[in-house]
């Protein structure tokens, strides 16, 4: 009995002390964000392609499908009230305020997370951040930071380029193949669609981008040094973030609504 | 130095496309805000029964976009709604007598105020009030309407 009192107790203690340890973490990337930003922004430009512009096939595949299926699925459930024409109006809904920046989230942790922390745990098992360390270059600063950055600024677009091929998606199935009139479509999802919406989207984003890079930064700066404790860390980088993204949003649509 | 040069211009590339993505998705899938002057003025009407309008709602004359509804309200007094909607600057020479009506665009749209030219020679101004109000068409009404046609038709 007093050994599992004692286990509780140091697992909820060493919880919170992660917990902490990454707050702090997160803090020591913000301050020095903005003199790496301005004085080297040819790490951040690289890390932005590497996060970004290699994520660009899986997300535009991904979003093509993800706005096909919206529009298959909204055409029959809608064709039910003889209401097809509100299809585009469904998916752009969908897309911009959820599924843009939720699956764009999911996707970026396993594309471009999984990237990030298993290349930091691999720099930090071959000892390539203590060498850094000793040649008085700081790793946080050198390494991490413009990942993380490069992570927060594409995050963003890639949700805008999602959403955007999602849209087209929709419109290929539900017009180009099931015959929903073009012009219903696009006006009934302008008529409905308000700047409110599209902020929220935004804002949704800018948030998972923060999340995603900051926790895939952060798995990797603490992974074990060995082949297995990178695997691992690179695993917990997809499960930590998914779960994260999914309580956030939810949290920040209870607040949003 | 290939390579940096590749690796910039797929950055580039890619922040291109982002950009106009979003640029994409706030001006093409919101038609929300097509309605913005800089200077409007207030008029005011009563209205028997406002259906579903809101605040935002647009105010349109021959079917273009002129005002937007500011307020909506109930007068105590009258026992009417009262709907305040400022129109842009630019139309100044509407007629104090045109009538004021509450439509839905499309079948399951949203409702809006259609301004119907009157022939007076004042026009409308800061403050001034339609008269002339047509109130929303409420479906349940219209089909009571009906029924009782169609009742008093079959007993003659």
């Amino acid at each position: 009995m007093r050994a599992l009192l004692r286990d509780i107790y140091s697992t909820s203690h060493e919880f919170v002390r992660t917990f902490g340890a990454f707050q702090l973490f997160f803090l020591r990337l913000l301050q020095h964000s903005p003199r790496m930003l301005l004085r080297r922004p040819g790490l951040v430009v690289k890390q932005i392609y590497n996060a970004g512009a290699l994520s660009l096939v899986i997300i535009m595949v991904c979003g093509f499908f993800v706005g096909g299926v919206l529009g298959l699925q909204g055409y029959a459930n809608l064709a039910r009230f003889n209401a097809e024409d509100s299809v585009g109006t469904v998916v752009a809904l969908a897309l911009i305020k959820e599924l843009g920046p939720v699956i764009t989230a999911l996707l970026f942790a396993g594309r471009a997370g999984t990237a990030l922390s298993s290349e930091i745990g691999l720099m930090k098992a071959t000892d390539q951040l203590s060498a850094m360390e000793m040649m008085a270059v700081n790793p946080v600063r050198r390494v991490l930071v413009p990942r993380f950055l490069g992570g927060v600024v594409a995050m963003p677009l890639l949700v805008a380029i999602f959403t955007c091929i999602g849209l087209f998606g929709a419109n290929v199935v539900s017009v180009n193949l099931l015959s929903v009139d073009v012009g219903a479509f696009w006006q009934q999802m302008q008529l409905s669609v308000a700047m409110d919406d599209i902020r929220e989207g935004i804002f949704k984003s800018i948030v998972f981008g923060v999340v995603a890079s900051v926790l895939a930064v952060w798995e990797g700066y603490n992974a074990i040094p060995t082949a297995e404790g990178v695997g691992r860390a690179t695993t917990r980088t997809v499960v930590i973030t998914a779960i994260s993204v999914l309580i956030l949003d939810f949290m920040i649509t209870a607040v949003m609504l | 130095m290939q390579q940096t040069r590749s690796v910039e211009i797929g950055t580039g590339l890619f922040v291109l496309l982002g950009m106009s993505a979003l640029f994409f998705l706030t001006t093409q899938t919101t038609g929300g805000d097509s309605f913005s002057a800089a200077e409007t003025y207030t008029v005011e009407a009563s209205f028997e029964n406002i259906g579903s309008l809101k605040s935002r709602a647009p105010v349109a004359m021959s079917g273009v976009t002129i005002g937007r509804v500011t307020k909506v309200s109930f007068d105590a007094e009258t026992l009417e709604a009262r709907v305040r909607f400022e129109i842009d600057s630019q139309y100044s020479q509407i007629p104090d007598d045109s009538d004021a009506s509450i439509l839905t665009s499309g079948l399951l749209g949203s409702q809006y105020i259609g301004l119907q030219a009157g022939g007076s020679d004042t026009y409308l101004e800061e403050g001034s009030e339609v008269y002339f109000t047509q109130s929303a068409i409420v479906l349940e009404n219209l089909i009571g309407k009906f029924l009782v046609n169609a009742g008093s038709g079959g007993d003659e």
